[in-house]
């Protein structure tokens, strides 16, 4: 049943939110211990919100569009007195005193928050394999990572604990582990949904976006979450794109650009897909152009300077003084050096140098400037691009899940799960993965639709289309 | 001008950072107020709590644009970088600052002598908590304790940088004291340095010759008051030729003035100094303000103290004595020449109205300033007019101050400061005569001096109600 379909069974009172809030929680409560997807579970408080919702109904009261749907979080969302850790030590057991934006948005809608689920570190990672908290499975096959950041939230959707939950995508944290957990995965645009609340990777990239099973679902969410916010002055000021009314509008007349630098070092199959991906959209009446940005080749590098150097500044604040862990020293800085050195994992550590030295006197213009000018090339390279082409179609990952273990002491191998969809971050543009077809190992295949700022419209017509299509 | 050894001179250039007197802070709703109790102005952005973004206060912004229009400064579009450093005072660990792109830039700003000081930037930033150290050292190394409170994070604040164009310790401080009545005449700052409201750093260096290059700057702190403005900068000055006339070199440094001490002493070498690792603030738009808003910010601003100055000296005339000028000069840079220009427009005499402004209403602080002009106006009229002698036109003015304005004449009569009619002064004053011959017959000879004490004794019979000069009229008359 879609999330539309049972928020209105629920709003018509033919369905009680307790009822399917208690199945969500008998869901987590049955497989989670395999898959730890959640590093916190809100059963009391999520029944209890979903008894509110149903006496609403009760009082004649519609309790919104998402009336008692079930929806998970991930752990670097601020949720007013819940344990907000982003799978980190240092913040371990830190409950923020206000409620990030969406989570405001998704209350007022009638959502049901049901938990916060498991990521890498401060979303610094592709695997969910650096948390502090351990690793979470790929409920597909136990034996393969989810992908990451946002690991969890995909895996829940995957897993069926959750028809919808929360990410966000710096990199690729939502569309990589929705690819490699075959759910649909979204990165709107930059300044679409707030970013108040969202703890701080790398702010220029940063976005909240949905999972979902179905693109309707995504849909769903998505509309609910965006929106101009006045406490993010990053945010837009458009009007929210009307994507479930625009979702059946088809690919008869696009143009969409089947771009060869966004399938640069995938396997084979995944190239396949793709293809097969690019015949469904022109069997509906879409022109495929192939099309090359090899612009997009120097992504990749950029971003591994200009987003650990904004994190080396966004996690300065986890210095023991006001919030989170303390390790006590003999004098502040002491106590500092042994917060900081105590509390965050390897990944993180390696990134805050990073970026300290991307941005030193005297480095600064090789390495921070340098990826800003290469970061405009990308984003002119994409203006071109667009003014050929409607959408453009790529992979979006470059490999099915991967083994648990196989890339942690890899880092440039990690790194690389995310060629295709860094791109898109630097632009500013949405992007979203929809499961298309299954690989040799039985895993599911993501493919990449990508088109220009605020065309989330187009973007989710052409996703419902490849999804209709789909040969899992 | 300078006390320093001959041959030398001395480069100084000033940093001023002023908090804007907004009623809430840079980049949040919290109520920007001094002396509240510590840690209850604050929330999640200002407390830089995971998650919290930044969002511009206007008010600050147009505040920035009073003091660099007032400042003769090209107003720009502008953008916002984070400046990086640890210290627990920094809710974030880094400061939101204005860098390469400063709303504020080349303006320059006239001394009372006649020197132009240029002023290269005047950018906002965000101010920092206030960290206290109990017990060992009281510093924050070595304290026993140290507490820090925030009410004071992420109050606005601009810093004005000027250009090395300062000659001497009292130059620096006439800077300073034309700055502060700049930035209280735009509005946008109250300029109060024992509140820290407005905190002075100066750059110092030597040189022998006006014409040699600049010699090494060291960067004094900890300047709370005029006062120590000019002793700091004119210590630092001595110490640097002292150091350089025995052979040795200055280092680049920031050095801590001490008060009490009258010493600068070293606070953190050059090697020592923090790489801030500016960049590009992301959580902030670039801001660029519409030419209109500019001008009508512009347009708003009243007469700026030099202006001011000009309008009441004229008023004073070319008579004044070298003290009239002085009290006018004061009460344009103390602000108060509004009430001076007020009772002159009613009719009182420039004369006395600015020696009411500098000598008593000054004298009243904070209280003095929230006094309706006109009430004072009327007061000057009436001890125009005779009907209050000086010392009980003072008297009033305090129970009109106190009161918080009002009519003087309901203060003069609670007094009983009812003016004697002449019928009744010239009674006592014969009295008096009658009383003193010697005195009188000395004062008739030709000794003034004796007039101020016939009238002290008239004072004193008629308890301060007599007009002092009805008094002397009466003497001069009597005396033939």
């Amino acid at each position: 049943m879609s999330v539309r379909d049972l928020a209105q069974a629920i709003r018509s009172g033919h369905e009680s939110a307790v009822a399917v809030t208690q199945r969500s929680l008998d869901a987590i409560a049955a497989q989670d211990g395999e898959v730890h997807a959640f590093l916190d579970v809100q059963a009391e408080q999520a029944l209890a919100h979903a008894a509110e919702i149903d006496a609403a109904v009760a009082r004649g009261e519609d309790p919104g569009r998402l009336a008692g749907i079930p929806v998970a979080l991930k752990d670097n969302l601020c949720q007013r007195g819940e344990v907000t850790s982003c799978a980190s030590k240092i913040l371990a057991g830190w409950r923020p005193p206000y409620d990030a934006t969406v989570v405001t948005k998704l209350r007022s809608a009638g959502a049901i928050a049901v938990g916060k689920t498991n990521m890498d570190e401060f979303a610094m990672g592709s695997s969910t394999e650096n948390s502090a908290f351990g690793p979470t499975l790929n409920p597909r096959d136990l034996s393969r990572v989810p992908g990451g950041s946002s690991g969890g939230s995909a895996a829940a959707v995957a897993a069926g604990m959750v028809p919808l939950s929360l990410g966000s995508d710096t990199g690729g944290s939502i569309r990589q582990p929705a690819a490699l957990c075959g759910v649909v995965g979204v990165k709107p645009t930059y300044g679409l949904v707030s970013r108040y609340g969202l703890v701080a990777f790398a702010s220029s990239l940063d976005q909240i976006g949905p999972f979902a099973n179905s693109v309707a679902d995504a849909a769903e969410l998505l509309e609910v979450i965006a929106g101009h916010d006045e406490m993010d002055s990053t945010s837009l000021a458009d009007p929210i794109p009307q994507i479930s009314a625009h979702l059946d509008d088809g690919v008869d007349g696009l143009k969409i650009g089947l771009c060869s630098d966004l399938l640069n070092g995938c396997d084979e199959e995944v190239v396949a897909s793709v293809r097969h991906a690019a015949e469904t959209l022109a069997g509906q009446g879409a022109e495929i152009v192939d099309i090359a940005i090899p612009e997009l080749g120097f992504g990749l590098s950029a971003y591994y300077l200009l987003a650990p150097a904004e994190a080396s500044s966004n996690l300065a604040r986890y210095d023991g003084v006001r919030f989170g862990n303390r390790v006590d020293g003999d004098d502040v800085t002491a106590m500092n050096t042994a917060t900081r050195t105590q509390g965050f994992g390897d990944e993180v550590k390696r990134r805050i140098m990073l970026g300290t030295y991307a941005l030193s006197a005297g480095y600064y213009d090789a390495y921070y400037g340098q990826a800003q000018r290469v970061r405009t090339m990308i984003i002119n390279a994409f203006a071109a691009a667009y003014g050929k082409v409607d959408l453009l179609l790529g992979a979006t990952a470059p490999t099915t899940a991967f083994p648990v273990g196989d890339k942690v002491d890899d880092p440039m191998a990690m790194y690389l799960s995310d060629i295709c969809t860094i791109p898109t971050n630097l632009a500013g543009h949405p992007a979203m993965s929809v499961p298309f077809a299954t690989g040799a190992d039985g895993l599911p295949i993501g493919v990449q639709l990508l088109g220009p700022g605020m065309s989330e419209e187009r973007l989710f017509a052409a996703a419902h289309v490849l999804e209709k299509g789909a040969r899992a | 001008m300078s006390t320093l050894p001959e041959g030398w001179n001395m480069v100084v250039g000033l940093e001023v950072h002023t908090e804007l007197k907004t009623n809430t802070k840079l980049f949040c709703g919290c109520a920007n107020l001094f002396g509240d109790e510590p840690n209850t102005n604050v929330c999640p952005v200002c407390l830089g709590l995971p998650g919290s973004l930044p969002v511009l206060n206007a008010t600050a912004v147009e505040f920035a644009i009073r003091i660099g229009l007032a400042l003769h400064c090209d107003v720009r579009p502008s953008t916002f970088h984070r400046k990086n450093y640890f210290y627990p005072d920094q809710p974030k660990d880094y400061q939101i600052s204005q860098y390469d792109e400063p709303i504020n830039a080349e303006g320059y700003l006239d001394l009372p002598d006649g020197t132009r000081v240029r002023i290269e930037r005047a950018h906002m930033e965000e101010d920092t908590g206030k960290t206290t150290h109990l017990g060992g050292t009281g510093r924050i190394h070595g304290s026993d304790e140290s507490l820090v409170d925030y009410n004071r994070a992420g109050v606005p604040l601009v810093e004005i940088v000027s250009g090395p164009d300062i000659r001497s310790a009292a130059q620096a401080r006439a800077y300073a004291a034309e700055l502060r009545a700049i930035l209280v005449a735009s509005g946008a700052s109250d300029g109060r340095m024992e509140e820290g409201s407005m905190r002075v750093d100066a750059n110092v260096s030597v040189r022998r010759g006006e014409d040699a290059p600049f010699g090494t700057r060291c960067e004094i702190k900890n300047l709370n008051s005029l006062r120590s403005v000019q002793r700091a900068v004119e210590y630092e000055a001595l110490r640097q030729i002292t150091l350089l006339e025995a052979g040795g070199t200055v280092n680049q440094e920031t050095r801590h003035w001490d008060e009490d001490a009258g010493k600068t002493h070293t606070l953190r070498s050059k090697e020592e100094a923090y790489d801030y690792r500016y960049f590009p603030e992301p959580d902030l738009v670039p801001l660029d303000p519409p030419a209109e808003q500019i001008a009508a910010i512009g347009a708003a601003l009243g007469p700026m103290p030099a202006e001011r100055r000009a309008t009441l000296l004229a008023l004073l005339g070319e008579g004044a004595s070298d003290a009239q000028v002085d009290q006018a000069l004061s009460a344009v840079e103390q602000g108060l020449d509004r009430f001076a220009l007020a009772a002159i427009d009613a009719g009182a005499p420039a004369l006395l109205s600015v020696a009411r402004v500098a000598n008593e209403l000054a004298g009243t602080g904070a209280a003095g300033e929230q006094l309706p002009e006109a009430d004072f106006a009327a007061l000057l009229l009436m001890e125009h007019a005779g009907e209050l002698s000086a010392t009980q036109a003072k008297a009033v003015l305090g129970d009109l101050v106190a009161a918080g304005g009002g009519d003087p004449k309901e203060f003069a009569a609670q007094r009983g400061f009812e003016q004697l009619d002449t019928g009744a002064l010239d009674a006592v004053l014969d009295e008096v005569i009658a009383a003193h011959p010697d005195e009188w017959a000395r004062y008739c000879e030709g000794d003034d001096k004796l007039a101020g004490f016939f009238t002290g004794k008239v004072m004193a019979a008629t308890k301060g109600q007599a007009d002092g000069k009805a008094v002397n009229a009466g003497l001069r008359a009597r005396k033939g």
